[in-house]
């Protein structure tokens, strides 16, 4: 009965990027002006999908950090702590406005210098931002609401230090709670996606805000780590890896610097046999491959119970089928670039622990494009705790899928690692939900959903995952005394 | 497939359904951008699977006859262009529809059981549908007994698609669950699982005379249906999405979701129809578009 | 003669000596023996955290309304036996006065937050209004097992009033008391173990703090560490030991003697914000679509 003539391909549907305006050089945000680099020494972006250099970016030394801290400094003390707090508020709803005009170019440009597909981009990183702006400017002018029992007051300078897996998205969840809660803000972006920060940085030029107020620093760990050791910063903000917020810690003891920090995880995603099966296995697919995995909360170890796990594993591989790899710029692609070439380098590494360890591997059988740094979004079955790629963060398109008999068994493994960050649950059953959600030991729990965000929803982790909360009202804690 | 192998109580357990994940899903679908020549292929397959379709009290010998000429000759000016799948009529305009269309290929689909309440006696919607049949008619859409299944009686429901589908023969049965009374997808999906059990050769969401009809959500739903007996049975069953869908986009999201969840065995007129009314203008137009370059005017395409 | 009488150490709600067998001898001002004292060890450390952790998942899951309860319980007890407490203080050199209204400030301190233990949840919780069709709350929720530096120039009241809101809060805790005050710490949890507080919830320990903390902070399965008073050298190696599983570290210095040493911030520190989504069926569903 089967007819083969009816193969219909979707045909390249290619965002344009002629609109786009990138420089070929980008200095150094410091008080309001584009300010070269103290050693004259740039690197370059490039575009992970295909290789291509994109832009240079300065290199900021010590001396040049030390710049932007005094220039945070002079206009925290002379401007942004004394202004009236709704007019606060007003310069960071027009920041908000302004992303918004240039959502598509913010777009595009985040697509091209990070790789993930731009209808990720498009329509969950750059609206994100943007409303995560919108949300706190109305903060702003109400802080003292937020904490009624105590007197709030702002922290000063603080330094931000953000990851390349979602740059525009983190850059505004540092920034904005920052400056509502009237601290001025020094940010460094990282090193292989500075670019929408630094379009951020001429938004926020052009939206007229005090010079110093916000300053953006590009570099590498080194410059990261001016900041950090950066004596008159009294805040630090950092999301990354576990391993090097343990450094950043380390560096700050016995200072009087405040810290929060946001890192990695090896989530839990849990499917009991009465759950919304089909709804469940697209919670799985966009809990590991969503941009491309590089997500500190996604969904990398799965847990399905026994009775069901065929028949998940089967839907799953189905699934997978209807994803498309490759052209981040292509409207249809579902999983785009891997970051870097670095990224993809430790990506392979846990693929081939996982097969040595004896996991059976499933990867989707896709073309990858020659160019660019690519990978297949990858399964292993025949998974147990005890195996390395079920216990290390992998940061990549690789899910471990492992079987359990009760609820009790799942919690316990669930809860089985030194990481906190997020858990999902599938089940129909609500009293169910509640008991595992309030036995999972993890900031952020989606039961029957995964990978939402929200500027309202506090995020941020139990344990080894990090301390203090990122959106709502609890992320305003991180900017206040 | 015949029912006989078939009873109700050997029906899988449906599984429950998260409304949000399936609109969520649903919105994945509709984020595909089909361009140049995929949209050409796709406007072309949305044409030759539609049911066109009048079922008015007001129908006339007349009408039917102009629409089957319709049915025949989409837009003569382009070359190339399919015919529709099938006329669907009411069973007394079977005999009409059957003189019209004379040995063309396009099928003849009559409704029957009472169509659209279903409210009738059984015997009677085993007449009706036997003078469809005796009629000329090709295919049967059948309405199922939405009153006896929201009051939980789902045997009864399965008997008489059952006894249906048996009248039928080796006609096609399309069977049509009215999901805009069925309220919930957990309904939607269990209705599909009884139909299908009951020897359903398509399921088809709507009569078109209630809103909401043919959502995306909705036919999201029974497609996940049809995916699970086809991975359990191996055996194929058809689509129909009916009422509400008259936009190229609208349909070319449908054969997305289709392509993705079912797979291209199910993407021709054998497997998936559009019932639609005013669906074949807007895609001629669409299709003459990327033909011409030009956008179109409705003064040029015909209706009937 | 009076009787020497040594003091016990409280771990998983029995009263062992020390592991080490090692004590010291705790004189009056005027330099006579008045008690034995645990010289605890790493050991007991060890024992003790493993019964702060049993304990932590039921006490965490028990009703804030009977936490409340207990808690309450504890301040009539020692009410009770105020008068044992107020010797003891005087004994290690306290003004009777002075030892009487720390007392009483004791039991109104664990009255106050016997009052919290139903109630900070509904501060610190919220409902987020997420800009999509899903419910989203937010909670907040015990640390997990909490390593306490009693403030060592306190016989009772810099104790209670650190203990009281990690417990209240639903954390278990390993407890140090003061070295040179150590006598209401193992009378205070006689206080406890009469009190229904469950075995493991408080654990208390006596002895030096400069051998015992280092263990307490490089432990891997205590969650956070609260201090008090202490000079700069050990809070920073125990801020440095804590690295290496992310404990969060809370120093408070203070006299704890006054009103505003006291309140729901100290409840948080040792809470975490969990926040859950789920769907909501209705909100922007497909009826209105198509």
């Amino acid at each position: 009965m089967t007819d083969s003539n009816n193969k219909w391909e979707y045909a390249p549907s290619l965002e344009g990027t002629s609109h786009i305006q990138l420089k070929e050089k980008y200095d150094l945000f410091i008080d309001g002006k584009w300010i070269k680099p103290s050693n004259n020494r740039y690197f370059d972006t490039i575009n992970p999908a295909t290789e291509e250099k994109l832009a240079e970016i300065a290199w900021a030394s010590e001396d040049d950090v030390d710049l932007a801290v005094m220039a945070a400094r002079k206009a925290y003390k002379e401007v942004w702590s004394v202004m009236k707090a709704s007019e606060r508020a007003k310069y960071i709803f027009r920041i908000a406005r302004l992303m918004q005009e240039h959502a598509k170019e913010l777009a595009l440009i985040e697509t091209l210098d990070g790789g993930k597909p731009i209808r990720e981009s498009r329509d969950i990183d750059v609206p994100l931002a943007c409303n995560h702006f919108f949300y706190y400017a109305g903060w702003a002018d109400k802080l003292q609401d937020a904490f009624p029992q105590r007197n709030i007051q702002s922290l000063g300078v603080a330094g931000q230090i953000i990851p390349w897996n979602f740059p525009l998205l983190m850059a505004a969840w540092k920034i904005a709670p920052a400056l509502a809660a009237g601290n001025t803000v020094v940010l460094k972006p990282a090193e292989s996606t500075s670019l929408t920060a630094l379009k951020l940085a001429e938004i926020i030029q052009a939206s007229g805000l005090p010079a110093g107020v916000v300053n953006i620093v590009t570099g590498n760990g080194d410059t990261g780590a001016a900041i950090v050791n950066h004596p008159d910063i009294d805040k630090i903000a950092f999301t990354g890896s576990t391993a090097v917020g343990k450094l950043i810690q380390k560096s700050v003891v016995g200072t009087s610097k405040r810290v929060s920090l946001e890192l990695g995880g090896k989530s839990a995603n849990i499917v009991l046999e009465d759950a919304p099966i089909d709804q469940a296995v697209e919670g799985i697919v966009n809990g590991i491959f969503f941009n491309q995995g590089h997500v500190c909360c996604a969904g990398s170890r799965l847990y399905v119970q026994e009775s069901i796990a065929d028949e998940v594993v089967r839907k799953l591989k189905q699934r997978m089928q209807s994803l498309y790899v490759g052209n981040p710029l292509d409207k249809n692609t579902d999983i785009g670039a891997i970051n870097s070439k670095e990224q993809l380098g430790t990506i392979e590494k846990y693929i081939n622990i996982g097969i040595n360890e004896g996991a059976d591997m499933y990867q989707l059988e896709c073309e990858i494009p020659s160019k660019g740094f690519f990978c297949r979004p990858t399964i292993f079955t025949n998974v147990a705790q005890s195996s390395v790629i079920a216990q290390e963060e992998i940061f990549g398109p690789v899910l471990t899928i492992q079987t359990f008999r009760t609820i009790d068994e799942v919690i316990q493994k669930a809860n089985n690692s030194p990481y906190g960050l997020a858990a999902g649950v599938w089940t129909d059953k609500g009293s169910r939900i509640f008991n595992l959600t309030s036995k999972l030991r993890a900031g952020v729990i989606w039961a029957n959903t995964y990978n939402k965000f929200d500027p309202a929803s506090p995020f941020g982790g139990y344990k080894e995952s990090g301390f203090g909360r990122e959106g709502g009202l609890h992320g305003l804690e991180a900017y206040l005394k | 497939m015949t029912a006989q192998h078939n009873n109700f109580t050997t029906i899988p357990h449906s599984p429950s359904i998260d409304k949000v994940g399936v609109e969520e899903r649903v919105a994945r679908f509709q984020t595909r951008s089909i361009k140049g020549p995929s949209k050409m292929q796709g406007l072309s397959m949305v044409l030759s699977m539609i049911d066109l379709t009048t079922l008015e009290g007001k129908d006339t010998p007349n009408k039917v006859r102009q629409m089957c000429y319709k049915a025949q000759h989409l837009h003569d000016f382009q070359e190339g262009l399919p015919t529709v799948a099938a006329v669907c009529v009411y069973p007394s305009m079977v005999s009409v529809a059957r003189e019209a269309l004379k040995d063309s290929t396009i099928k003849i689909a009559s409704v029957s059981t009472a169509f659209p309440s279903g409210q009738a006696p059984f015997e009677v919607k085993k007449m009706d549908t036997q003078f469809a049949i005796d009629a000329g008619a090709d295919e049967i859409d059948m309405v199922i007994s939405r009153g006896k299944f929201l009051a939980g009686e789902h045997a009864f429901v399965f008997d008489e698609i059952a006894a249906i589908k048996e009248i039928c023969g080796a006609k096609r049965l399309k069977v049509i669950l009215e999901t805009g009374e069925l309220a919930t997808l957990d309904q939607v999906r269990r209705a599909s699982d009884i139909a299908i059990h009951a020897g359903a050769d398509f399921i088809k969401t709507s009569t078109g005379k209630i809103q909401p009809a043919a959502t995306m959500q909705v036919t999201y739903t029974m497609l996940m249906a049809i995916r699970d007996h086809f991975d359990r049975t191996g055996k194929m069953v058809g689509m129909k999405p009916a009422g509400g869908i008259s936009t190229s986009k609208l349909a070319l999201h449908n054969l997305v979701m289709v392509n993705e969840i079912l797979g291209e065995a199910w993407l021709s007129n054998e497997w998936f129809r559009f019932g639609a009314s005013s669906l074949a203008n807007d895609v001629l137009m669409q299709y003459m578009k990327q033909v011409t370059g030009k956008y179109q005017s409705a003064d040029y395409f015909t209706i009937d | 003669m009076n009787i020497l009488k040594t003091y016990k150490i409280y771990i998983g709600g029995q009263f062992p000596r020390t592991e080490s067998g090692r004590y010291y001898l705790v004189k009056d001002t005027n330099g006579n023996p008045i008690a034995n004292v645990c010289q605890s060890s790493k050991k007991d450390i060890r024992n003790a955290v493993q019964a702060a952790r049993k304990a932590f998942g039921s006490w965490s899951e028990r009703s804030a309304f009977n936490r409340g309860q207990i808690l309450y319980r504890i301040a009539e007890m020692l009410d009770g036996r105020k008068a044992q407490f107020i010797e003891e203080l005087t004994q290690q050199g306290q003004g009777l006065e002075s030892a009487k209204k720390e007392i009483e400030m004791c039991i109104d301190r664990i009255v106050y937050y016997a009052g919290w233990c139903d109630k900070y949840q509904q501060i610190l919780s919220s409902v987020n209004p997420v800009n999509s069709s899903h419910f989203n709350f937010s909670v907040a929720e015990p640390t997990g097992v909490v390593g306490i530096l009693a403030a060592q120039h306190t016989g009772l009241i810099g104790l209670v009033s650190q203990l009281m809101p990690v417990i209240a809060g639903g954390n278990s805790a390993v407890l140090i008391a003061s070295e040179q005050l150590p006598f209401c710490a193992i009378t205070f949890a006689e206080v406890l173990e009469t009190s229904d507080v469950p075995a493991g919830v408080v654990n208390i320990l006596t002895g030096s703090a400069e051998e015992m903390l280092p263990t307490l902070a490089e432990h891997m399965d205590v969650n956070a560490i609260f201090l008090s008073n202490v000079h700069a050298e050990m809070e920073k190696n125990t801020q440095l030991s804590a690295i290496d599983n992310l404990k969060r570290v809370i120093v408070k210095n203070d006299e704890w003697t006054q009103d505003s040493t006291q309140g729901i911030s100290f409840i948080s520190s040792f809470q975490e914000i969990k926040t859950t989504w789920h769907p909501i069926e209705q909100i922007g569903g497909a009826t209105s679509s198509y």
